[in-house]
This record gives structure tokens, sequence and C-alpha cells, in this order.
């Protein structure tokens, strides 16, 4: 292939030089161009090196089914593998470098060496690379991932970069009446149609001009035509999107775009994001997506210098690029003479081989004008040539197979097979596409849903047929009636070849170029039974690389049904997945990565918390105190000291997060009791109390307290990570299962900040923060008291006077936005008496010490039994959850319970997450495990919480390790009840 | 995206909504047998075509819906309040 | 290396005969793995297999190829772990390489409690016969998988990892045609395209199955139709199962060099993914369910940005690699997250059902103890609680306490 830039014509602009680099190398190229183009018009012909055999590679289209001139796009943290030449708008700065090769690809070592390519013909990896399994030492993995090793060097593309994408990527979200895909004759005509009827018209194109084939044109008549439909389309208000691929289709109309916003810019302003994800839900979707051109499968078809007719003609037409000086078209359609024609005109000289003898007169006649020679009766054999085409032999058809024919020289081969309508996007709504055996290619099949197609991409070959179709199909997408031009278009039928070779020959021609497919391969699946598509698929990888078959899909059938001696309907089809062109990941993520992967919930006491020494800790989705370290501390010291303090002086801790729901109404007391397992319906107002709720299954679900702050109003507090599914579950409840009971529920976990209080000076605290510090004496507030009070600076909020740390313990409700306040208020007071604030560590240690459970001991697999709580369940009344906690299996005796733990030697530590066994047995599940455990400050040494078989009188005076090969090791413990500290609860009712 | 028109906000996206389950189940009493419990909490019909199931408007209105929809192409054929006395209101019984 | 030479039919394609000893509905990975093990280790040879389709066309080639063993509920951790046991020879043992590769297994941990949480279950693992269960720090983490988010933007920062070596990934394809090969040299029929359109009873009998290839009769029939199995269990006259179907989705980028050489698994917040390089190139992904019961084996946007998101956050080198395909397949929730093996209360009729997430690296223990049941009427020990009237004595599998909720289990 010697192409060159032709001096005029094309879309490119002459005035504007780009300047890029390929391989390290300096090129020239002009605006308008694609880096296929540019490298093409600058002589270079080995663009890539294929996935197997390391074959060099040229340009083989010039669209998105490129299969040869894949390459790497960007350099460090920008770097892009696998991108197509053919796609890549060029611009100053584009830095593409070859891949798959070593050095490079024009002299790569893997294709001398083979590799392992010359043993990878489909399924051979299944067949061999196990091992010798008559051996021992050679059964196993280990053998196989030997190998696999060198398999992997071996097989991959490009190389992705290590370092996090530095770009930023939107998600935008659209709505419209129609969106039509593709801007060629019927697309721009669909969307013209519509917006003229007043509908809202999203126009998206791939490409970064409108126009689809109308830009591969030589005839400045359509040019013209061209500009009016967009002047149009652009008064009549449609939103017109280029350089944006509809990626899929999914439910309802709903379409997936991946836009290209500074792909093609050389410094791209900080602001604009690499590529937006759009969503667009749309009323009614036409789809012109035009037709790609198939080749035929030949000796070495994949030679550099072998390409599609129709892509001959865009690289002249549209990129001023003339592609070759000698050039050989073989065809079996009327599609690629205008093609041939064009290429003589701009001085190549031109041989058409046409398989067909039948071809028109006027066909010849305008041959003859053009100085194309033509020959009939003949199709290409074998690509001649070492790393590009230097000929190509022809055969002719003898009998039901092939006769070799004579050989013509030339530097560009060019083919043109038929073409297959683009239904990938029908596809993904799980139409199947039928063939029609005249137009010998899959036309989209009708689909349940608002989607129509047009165009090309139904069978029309002419753009006027086209145009006309994009109207109508307009019409039918918005309910009306419309009529159809017939399909095709060709004066002569096509005549379908899929496959040219000499009987019993064994030569590498392919399918699947991309994956290095032969139709050898085709044959061998079939000798082995793989005979259905998937299987096929599957076995060979036809259909699977980068290109996901739009280059090779229907040779494959092709070959199959011949194999299989049927035709090509009864082989069937693959279904086309999402994406249409692969997408990057970074733009499916959009700007929720980083620190914005997840909500990140704070607390209104959050900055407050920051500013006085907390270290944060994830809760869920919630950041919340994890430790309060003063200098020097670490965590374990600063959770010492917390815990310490609260049992001495007082310490005050942040339970802003736990959810808080009113439930309120004539009903609520009767809701609470049917929801919890212990009774509430005689709960009297300015009282709490801690509940139990499980769930249907009779498993513990959350826990919590719950104030009634007058008769018709209460507050349930649940856990933090709780949160969510209590309400959802209350709302259930309440408007599927109880219609009938007057209760409304609102979550207003996020209207309080809250505080909890606990040590024995407490009381002193808060009532020197209060306006009447007689509000909270213990006469007024007693043991699970509940009040309105009023801060100091006039501060409404909730006391209860509850407790987890079995300290004196109150906790303290305001509005959110008087967080900060009340907890200066609370500061000024603790402070200076010694008191602290304390995080989740202290609190853990706190109630660790007192045997409470938290989400470690309630996981989901707890019964309110195991856990220590058996007596919370009401006998005397049903509720959610009663019934399936009385099967069998949930009433055995021998269950794990929650128990307490000491280590033996005191001074000895373990881990949560150890199992408890008996001492000196070494496997099996044990009979308990560790769910927490801290230093206890309050007894002097390590204590955990856990679960053991039949609880902690069943172990009394019997040793037990708890056991953590994978960290620790052994620890001999003794088994107590897990009430630690001041088990009869003194403290707290101080 | 399944577009779920809710009743009382309008059409939605149904990533705004959470689905929740079979919703021709009819939840026993609490004090009714085992066997019963047992049924309605874990044994499903599982259809495979037009269904009743429930979705709760979870990042909007916070209701639940009953939903008739059809599990193999996810088209919605009805969509009510699950609570009874709200269909009565919005005049939508089934 | 024998190469290729001298293959043929790699499984015949016969005709369905009018009667078989046992009658294996659903040629996907564990009905082909069952017809296998019932032909070698019970030396039944009058089985065959009836797909609709063709084999492996449903879950066995929808999966993310994932093969580990790392559940510690009693029940589970036997049968996972003999399962892991037979994938290490099943490539000898088929004598088809299966390109079973033993990876490891990596669990990211982000917090304390998660670090205690997942100890109990590795040392459940340890004592039970993985001394592969490991809990590592960073330090030991970042050398051995480096382009993990270690960042100081990380939302979960990352902690630790718990890892388990031993697992891996499969070709999951070869696995479907290793057993289909393997148990059509036994003498299965293996019979494709065969959609079974009624299943006659007399009683607590099933008497004949009606097919589009004809009325076939059988001694014994097991149903091992993942996505299909209510309609099943319904032909068979038979009412409700502890089974949702739902949708679950899986993602391959295009083939790169070597960038990840492990399985990683990330859950945190809400969120859950996964993902290993397959041996052509392609990062294999996947997440969480669509959230919503469906029988169409196409997914969604929602949870592709979701999965997309979980991606960059453990990886954030991805962002310009790009997807390639998305698919999806229809997964059986049960009610704990545990499948069934089970007797039906139809005396020769046998269910093999409700695999969830794990159906692929159960395949060869689900083969064989399903035709340990077939072939004995009575289950073996490690399957004893597999069965379907274990909710009715209390008893849920439930690894992640999630609760009788089928889309939780995930």
């Amino acid at each position: 292939m010697s192409a060159s830039r032709l001096t005029k014509g094309g879309r490119i602009d002459r005035s504007r030089k780009v300047t890029f680099s390929w391989d390290g190398k300096t090129f020239e190229g002009f605006a308008g161009d694609t880096l296929a183009s540019a490298l093409m018009a600058s002589g270079e012909q080995v663009l890539g090196r294929s996935f197997k055999y390391h074959r060099p590679r040229g340009i083989m289209s010039a669209g998105v089914e490129e299969s040869g001139a894949i390459v790497t796009l960007g350099k460090g943290d920008r770097v892009e593998p696998n991108a197509k030449a053919t796609m890549q708008e060029l611009f100053d700065g584009l830095s593409a470098s070859g891949q798959n090769a070593w050095p490079n690809v024009r002299c790569d070592v893997g294709a001398v060496l083979g590799l392992f390519g010359r043993f990878f013909s489909a399924g051979f990896y299944y067949k061999t690379f196990m091992g010798l399994p008559p051996f021992e030492w050679g059964r196993g993995t280990g053998i196989w991932m030997q190998y696999e090793k060198l398999i992997r060097k071996a097989a991959g593309m490009g190389e992705a970069s290590r370092e996090a994408d530095p770009d930023s990527y939107d998600h935008v979200h659209a709505f419209c009446d129609m969106l039509v895909v593709g801007s060629g004759p019927a697309g721009l005509n669909a969307a013209l149609t519509a917006a003229q009827q007043g509908k809202d018209v999203i126009l998206v194109e791939q490409d970064f001009e409108l126009g689809g084939d109308l830009l591969n044109q030589s005839d400045p008549a359509v040019e013209t035509q061209r500009a009016e439909l967009i002047d149009a389309l652009q008064s009549a208000g449609v939103r017109i999107m280029t350089r944006t691929t509809t990626f899929g289709l999914y439910d309802y109309g709903t379409a997936g775009l991946l836009e290209r916003v500074t792909d093609h810019v050389t410094a791209p302003s900080q602001d604009a994001p690499r590529q937006r994800f759009w969503t667009v839900r749309a009323g009614a979707t036409v789809l012109a997506t035009g037709a790609l051109e198939r080749t035929i499968a030949f000796t070495n078809n994949d030679r550099p210098g072998v390409m599609t007719a129709a892509a001959a003609r865009t690289y002249l037409n549209r990129y001023g690029v003339l592609p070759g000086q000698n050039i050989v078209l073989c065809t079996n359609n009327d599609s690629a003479y205008v093609s041939a024609s064009e290429l003589a005109a701009a001085g190549a000289k031109v041989t058409v081989v046409d398989l067909r003898t039948d071809v028109g007169a006027d066909q010849l006649g305008a041959m003859q004008t053009a100085g194309v020679a033509v020959k009939t009766g003949l199709v290409p054999l074998k690509a001649l040539g070492g790393k590009t085409v230097s000929g190509v032999q022809l055969a002719r058809e003898a009998g039901t197979g092939w006769a070799a024919a004579e050989t013509l020289s030339c530097d560009l081969l060019l083919v043109s097979g038929g073409w297959s309508p683009v239904v990938n996007l029908l596809s993904h709504r799980g139409a199947k596409p039928a063939w029609d055996a005249d137009l010998a290619c899959f036309l989209p099949a009708s689909c349940s849903e608002n989607v129509v197609m047009a165009g090309s991409a139904t069978g029309h070959w002419q753009a006027a047929d086209c145009a006309a179709s994009g109207i109508a199909a307009a019409k039918v997408a918005m309910g009306e009636d419309a009529q159809t031009p017939t399909l095709g278009g060709w004066d002569t039928p096509i005549k379908p070849v899929y496959e040219v070779r000499l009987p019993g020959s064994k030569t590498k021609s392919f399918v699947d170029p991309q994956h290095d497919v032969t139709c050898d391969d085709v044959r061998l699946a079939h000798q082995e039974g793989f005979v259905s598509v998937e299987h096929l698929k599957r076995y060979t990888t036809l259909g699977m690389a980068t290109d996901q078959g739009k280059m090779g899909n229907v040779i494959g059938l092709a070959l199959m049904a011949e194999a299989m001696g049927k035709d090509i309907p009864a082989v069937g089809t693959t279904r086309f997945r999402p994406p249409y062109t692969p997408i990057a990941i970074g733009a499916l993520a959009g700007r929720n990565v980083g620190t914005h992967f997840k909500v990140m919930r704070r607390t209104p006491l959050h900055d407050w918390n920051l500013r006085h020494g907390a270290t944060m800790t994830d809760a869920g989705l919630w950041h919340r105190p994890w430790y309060f370290a003063r200098k020097g501390e670490t965590i374990n010291d600063a959770y010492i000291r917390e815990a310490t303090t609260v049992r001495e002086t007082l310490g005050i801790c942040d339970v802003s997060s736990l959810g808080k729901i009113a439930v309120q109404g004539p009903d609520a007391s009767e809701f609470l009791n049917r929801v919890y397992t212990n009774a509430f319906a005689k709960l009297a107002v300015g009282k709490a109390r801690y509940g139990i709720m499980l769930r249907d299954d009779g498993m513990v679900m959350d826990d919590g307290t719950t104030w009634r702050l007058s008769e018709n109003d209460f507050l349930m507090t649940t856990t933090t990570t709780g949160a969510g599914r209590v309400m959802v579950f209350l709302e259930e409840l309440l408007q599927t299962r109880w219609p009938d009971l007057k209760v409304h529920i609102c979550s207003v976990s996020d209207q309080w900040a809250g505080v909890s209080i606990a040590g024995p000076q407490t009381r002193d605290v808060i009532a020197a923060c209060m306006e009447d510090p007689d509000t909270v004496s213990a006469d007024n507030l007693p043991f699970m008291g509940v009040k309105k009070i009023r801060l100091k600076g006039g501060i409404d909020g909730l006391i209860a006077r509850i407790s987890f740390s079995g300290e004196l313990a109150y906790e303290i409700y305001v509005p959110s936005d008087y967080g900060e306040p009340m907890m200066d208020l609370l500061w000024s007071e603790t402070e200076p008496r010694g008191g602290c604030l304390y995080g989740l560590e202290a609190l853990g240690a706190l109630r660790i010490e007192k045997g409470h459970v938290t989400g470690a001991e309630l996981d989901g697999r707890v019964t309110i039994d195991d856990a220590g709580l058996g007596k919370m369940a009401s006998t005397k009344k049903s509720f959610i959850g009663s019934t399936l906690r009385q099967r069998p299996e949930l009433l055995r005796e021998d269950r794990p319970q929650l128990v307490g733990i000491f280590p033996k030697d005191r001074s000895q530590t373990f881990n949560g997450g150890a199992l408890l066994c008996k001492h000196g047995d070494n496997i099996g599940f044990g009979e308990g495990w560790v769910t927490a455990c801290t230093h206890s400050p309050a007894l002097g040494h390590w204590i955990g919480l856990g679960y053991i078989a039949g609880g902690h009188e069943a172990w009394q005076g019997k040793s037990v390790t708890a056991t953590d090969p994978v960290r620790q090791g052994d620890v001999e413990v003794e088994i107590v009840s897990p009430h630690m500290f001041d088990p009869k609860g003194e403290r707290m009712h101080g | 995206m399944i577009r779920i028109p809710c009743p009382f906000c309008g059409t939605r996206d149904h990533s705004e909504f959470s689905y929740g389950g079979d919703g021709s189940i009819q939840y026993p009493a609490l004090d009714a047998p085992v066997q019963d419990w047992h049924d309605a909490v874990f044994q499903r019909e599982n259809i495979c075509g037009v269904q009743t199931e429930t979705w709760q408007h979870v990042n909007g209105c916070r209701m639940w819906l009953l939903v008739d929809r059809d599990t193999m192409t996810h088209e919605i054929h009805d969509v009510r309040p699950a609570h009874p006395g709200m269909a009565k209101v919005l005049g939508v019984t089934s | 290396m024998t190469g290729q030479k001298g293959w043929t039919r790699q499984w015949r394609d016969p005709e369905p005969k009018s009667h078989y000893d046992v009658v294996i509905i659903g040629g996907g990975l564990h009905g082909l793995a069952t017809a296998y093990y019932l032909a070698k280790n019970h030396g039944i040879r009058n089985i065959a297999v009836l797909e609709k389709g063709w084999i492996g066309g449903g879950n066995a080639g929808r999966n993310t190829t994932i093969v580990r063993s790392n559940y510690a509920q009693p029940g589970n951790r036997e049968f996972y772990e003999d399962s892991l046991k037979l994938w290490e020879n099943l490539s000898h043992d088929l004598n088809y390489n299966v390109m079973f590769s033993q990876r490891s297994h990596i669990t990211l941990l982000h917090n304390p409690g998660a670090v205690d949480a997942v100890s109990r279950n590795y040392n459940v693992m340890r004592r039970t016969g993985n001394s592969d269960a490991e809990i590592w720090g960073l330090d030991q983490l970042k050398a051995a998988v480096p382009h993990l988010n270690y960042g100081p933007n990380a939302r979960f920062p990352i902690m630790g990892a718990a890892v388990h070596k031993r697992a891996g990934t499969a070709r999951h394809d070869a696995v479907v045609w290793g057993y289909a090969r393997g148990a059509d040299q036994m003498g299965v029929d293996i019979i494709q395209n065969c959609e079974v359109t009624g299943i006659s009873r007399e009683g607590s009998k099933v008497t004949a199955i009606e097919t589009s290839r004809g009325k076939i009769t059988a001694g014994k029939v097991g149903l091992a139709v993942a996505g299909s199995t209510s309609r099943l269990w319904t032909m068979a006259g038979l009412g409700c199962l502890p089974i949702e179907s739902h949708k679950l989705q899986a993602f391959v980028s295009e083939p790169l060099k070597p960038l990840l050489d492990q399985v990683v698994v990330f859950g945190m917040g809400g969120a859950h993914f996964y993902i290993s390089q397959s041996d052509k190139g392609g990062m294999v992904f996947g997440g969480d369910l669509d959230w919503y019961k469906s029988y169409a084996q196409k997914g969604n946007l929602p949870i592709v940005q979701d999965v997309a998101e979980a991606a960059m956050s453990v990886l954030p080198c991805l962002g310009r690699v790009r997807l390639l395909r998305h698919w999806s397949g229809v997964v059986d929730m049960s009610m704990d997250g545990t499948h069934f093996i089970s007797k039906t209360p139809v005396d020769n009729l046998y269910l093999n059902a409700g695999w969830n997430y794990g159906g692929f690296k159960a395949t060869p223990a689900s083969g064989t103890y399903f035709a340990d049941l077939i072939a004995n009427d009575r289950p073996h020990r490690v399957i004893a609680n597999h069965d379907l009237k274990r909710f009715e004595r209390g008893l849920q599998i439930d690894e992640r306490g999630a609760g009788p909720d089928p889309k939780l289990h995930g």
C-alpha cells in the first residue's frame, strides 16, 4: 500500500496542520483527520499486531469495526490501551503507539518466535497444559499455573495504566420524546420529521461530524443537501450530540450514551470532564445506525493493505488520502463500483474483480468510462506479500468449490463481501434479527417496544431510500402510518461468498482477525460438536474481541452453516450485548469516585468533634468519633483513659447517628406493642423503655429505646446501622399489613443532635446546663424517665435517663442546628470537672463490661434467647417473630448463648473473631466464638463477649481455649456471665 | 431502567424505588400457627410473567405500592398504593 | 502435548430414548456434573441430560468464574471445601483442562469490626481443612496487590485483607464441556434442544416427562434448572418453593496485559464488588443483583453504574480501561442464601436449586452429592441440612445473617 495525500478534496482543513506522534516519532496531519487517515497519508502501514499470532496488521476499515489498527493512546496515567485508530480524531499533541509487540509493531519478536501462537487454534487450552496426571506431583493445578503465567503474558492486548485516572467524568440525565441514533440520511430525516411535528428530539452521532455516509460522497450536491438538513434540524430545535455513542438500549426506552468531550482537545479546560455518561429516557427511539461492510475470508486476508472497499472511499473522499496506487477491488455486489470509479478518478490504477458474471451493462459502461478494468467470475484466493500486500491470487468457481486462477499485482486489495446492518442496539432489547437470503444479511426483527429502525440498518442500500425510510420510521415511532421503500436497491443481486479456499488446503484465513480466529478454527469447532452459535463463539472466541463480532460474525455463521450442511438461519445468530462500542469504566462511575464513592454521613456534631481532637471511623456510611487522643496517646491509651474517666467522673459521646423515628397516633402504643417483643402498651408518658425487635423469622433485628413523650407521641431510637432497615420495615407493616392502625411514622434521625453523657458527675453537669437545674434531680427524672427540657440559652430539647455504660447516664437531644451550642455548653461544665469526650472504642469497652449487645453480637443469626434477653420476650402477647421463633432448632438448649470471657492469665489479651473450643480441641467449628473484646479499665484486664454452646453456666470451671490461628494463636480463657461489671446495676440507678 | 408510575409522585426511575417482594402474600395473624407463618415468610410462587409485587418509593414519597409487573419483560400493568385507604382516596382500588 | 489431532465430537448428539434410569433436567453445570458422577461414582449409565437449548447456555456461561470455599456456616463449610478439593483435580479427573487457577481470593477489610468478623470465619476454615486461610496486614497486601486504592482519597481506607489462597478462577465453558465429554464417554445421553413441556405424575411418582422431542419415561428425575426451577416445579404439580429468581449482571473489559493476579473482593458501605483478570486479559467483574425479581437475561443501567463506581474505588487505574460487554443471568435466590439438594414431596423427583451467587464454585460438590442423593435416595451427611424442610425446623444457613429476604443474599 503506497498511500498518498491528495492536494485537494476531502473534508480535511489543509490550512490547519496537526502534529502528533506515533511510536515516538513525530508526524503531521490535518484538522479533520482521524489518527488512521493521518497515519495512512504518512505511509505507515503496520499499525498493530494480532492477539495470538502477532501477525502484522494495518488499517482494515474506517470505523468502529476496525480490527487491525488497534493502538495505545496517551502516556503515563492517561494511557488508553486498545483504541481504534479509525475512531480517534486527530489533534495537536496526540500521542499514540503500537501495542502487543516488542520492540514495536513493525518488527515484533513475538511474531518470529511464534510464542505459543502455533498451538493456539481454537480450544487448544482445554486439551493440554494440565500436567502429567499419572504421577502424584503432576496432579493439582501447579503445572497448569506455570503455563498460565506465560499464557497471560502473551495474551492481553494493550497495557493499562497502573496509576489512578486523573480525569473526571460526568453523569447527565435527559428526557426526550424521540431519540434518533445515527445521522446518515435516515437519521437526519427521522429527526427532522419528528422535530417539525413539535417533538423534543435528541439526535446522537458517534462521529465528530453529522452525516454518516453522506460524508463519504464526492458529489458537492450531497454536501449542500447535508448542510440544509442540519440547518433545518437546528431551527427545529433538535438537540444534536456528536462524538456521542449510544452504547446500549435498556428497559423503558432508556439509552446509555457516552459523549467524548475532550478526547480530541490538546489542552482541555480543567473544568471540562473527559467524557459524559448520559442516561436518556426517550418516548420513542429511531435507530438509523447504518450498515457495515463485510470482508471475505481468504488466505492472508489480514495483510496490511487489505481493507474494505467502502473504507477506501472514506479515506479518499473524506480525508483526501488515496490509499493505494495500484488497486484490486474484489466484490460480489454493486456497492463497490462507485468506490472503484472514484479511486480511478483520483489517479489510481483500479481493477474490479467481481464474482458475479451478470454485472449490468450500465455498471460495466461506467467502469469503462472511468478507466477501470473489470474481471468477472473471480474471487480473491490469497493475498500475496510479506508485511504488506503486493498482489492477489484469484480463484474461479469450479463445481462446488474453487480453482486457482490468475494473479494480479497490487498495493491495495479492497474487498466487499456484502453489508451487515447494525442491529446491535435492537438486539439489546432481545429482538432477534432474521436472515434475509436475497440481501445476504441479518435484518432487524420488529420489537415490541417503541424502537424503530431505519436506513441501511434495515437493508436500504440507496441514500434516497434511506432518507425515505428515516421519515417513515419517525412517523411509525409517533404512532402514524407510513410507507417504507422496498428493501435493497442494487441493480444486480449480491452473490454471497464468505470464504474462498482450495479443497483440502490449510491456510490462515481470518474470520475474526482481531482474535485471530480462522476458518479452520470454525471447522474444528464443528468437528468437535460445537455447532450452536453460542458454543462456536465460546470455543473459538469468535466475536468476543473488542469489535464484538462486527467484522466476523456473519462469516463465522456461514462457515458453520456450510459445515453443517444447513443454511445460515438454521445456525442462528448470537445476541449482541451492550455496550455497542467499549466505554471507559471511569465514565460509568462519573464523579462518584474517591471520597465521593458513597455518601458520607456526618453528624451535626462532626465539626465540633474534629475541633476537639476526634479521630473518626466508618460505621456503615457514617463517620463517628473513634477516640479523642491527647498528645502522645495511642488509640489504646486514649480509649482506656476515656472509659476510666466515664466510670470515675463523666464523659460525653456523640450518639446523633442513632436512628430516630417519630411514632405518632392513637394506635401508636398498640403498634409498638406488636413490633417489640416486650410490652409497650402500658408504658407511661414520660418514660422510656428498652425494646428488642425481631424479624418475621424470629431472629433479632434491632434494639433501642423508645420514649413516650405524650399519650400518642413516641420517639423510637434504633441502632445506627439498623435505622434504614427498621424504618422501611415499620412503613411496610403500617401500609401493607396493618393498614387499620392509626399511626404515622417519620424518620427524624437528621432532625436531632444527640449525646450520651455518662458517669457519676453527670447529673451535676447537666443541672448546671439547665435553665431549671431541678429538672434532672433524681426525683424529677428517675431512671428511664423522659422529659422535655430547656438548656441555658433557651435551647429546647429532650432528655432521657438511660444508660448503655452502666453509669448514671442521660441522652440529650436538641434540634440539629443547636448541636454545637449544646456541646459548647456541656463541655464548658464537663471539662473543668475533669470529664472527657469519648468515642466508639471507649463506648465499646463500657458496654462490653456491662454485657450489652451490639451489631457484633446481633449478627442476624441470633435469637433473643441466644443474646441472653429471653426475658424480654413477652409470653402474654404476640409480636412480630413470636411464632417462628418457636421452631425446634431455635429452641435447642445447646445453642450458643451470650457469655463473658476472661483470660485465665489476666495479663493476656485475645481477639474478637477467635473461636472458643475445649482445651486441646484443634479441629472443627469449636463451641463458640468471641464477638468483641476490650481492655476493661474497671476490671483491670482484658475481657470479651462471645457465644458458646449452652451458655456460661454450662462452662463453669471448664477450661476453654480462645483460638485465633489466623492471627494470634491460643489463649486460655474462663467463661463468665456476660454482666461482668456491676451486675446488679447499682451505679446507673444511683 | 424500569419507569414506575408512582400514584403520588408521577413516573420515576426504578432506582428511586426498592423492590419488596411478592405482593400476593397475606401475612397471617401474629398468633397464627408456625406452618402459616412458615409459608408466608419462606414460600414463594416465583411467577414468571405478571405478578403482583410490592415496591416502596423509598427515595420519594416512601409509600409502599402494589405493582403488577411482568417479571420476564419488566412491563408494568398497574400500580396502586398498598394501603387500601390510600388507594380508596385516590380512587384506584383494584 | 498431543495438541489438536484426533479430536472428534466432544460429546454425541443422540436421539432421545424412550426410557432412562435417570433423567436429569437441565444441561447446565450442575446437571452435567450430576450425570457425570452418577455414571462415575454410582455405575448408573442409562442416563439422559435434557437441555432446552445448548448445554452451558444459562448461568454456566454467565458467571464471573470465581471458585472459593470461604463459607463458615456448618453445612456450607464442608460442602464448599469438598467442592474446592474436587476442583483441584478436576482437570485430571476429566482429562480436560478447566484452567483452574488457584490465584488467591482476597477480601479487602476496612475496619476492626470487619477484621474480627472475617477472622471468625477464617479461623473456622483453618480448623476445618483450610491451611490456606490467612489474614493479611496492609504491608503484605500492598506487596501482593500493588494497584489498589491505598491513597488518601479512598472513601473506605483499606486496613488489610482476608486471603484464601487455594481459591481462584476457572474457565467456565471448559467445565461445561469437560463434564459433558466425561459423561458422554460413560454413556450418558446429552440431549440438546429438548425442552421439557410437561411432567406427568401418578400420585407421588413422576411417570413421564413430555418434551419437545417426545415423551420420555424415567426411573428417577433430577431437576437442576437454575432460573427455571419454579416453572418446572409448577409443571410437576408442586406448589411454592423458598426461592425467588433475580438477575445478576456480569462485566468484562477489553483485554489487557496482566494487571491483577488475584481475585479481589470489596464489600463496604452497601457496595459489593469482585474482580479478577481472565487469562485472555479481560477484567471480569460484578457486584450486586439488580435488586428486583426478574427472569430477564438483560440488566439495567443503575447497577452498571454502581459496579463501575466500586471498580474505580478499588482500582482507580481502571478509569480509562473500557468495558467490553455486560450481560446478566437469572439466579435463584433462596431464603437463607443457601442452596437445596433435596428430596421432594414426589418420591422419584429430586431437586437441586437455589444457588444464589454460589452455583459455579459449587459445581463438583453439587454434582457429587446430588448424584449420591439420586442413587441412594437419602442425603449424604454433608447435605443433610440442605433440604427443603429446613426452615420448618428453624434452620437457616445464613452466611450473611440477612434474614429471609432473597435479594439480600448476594
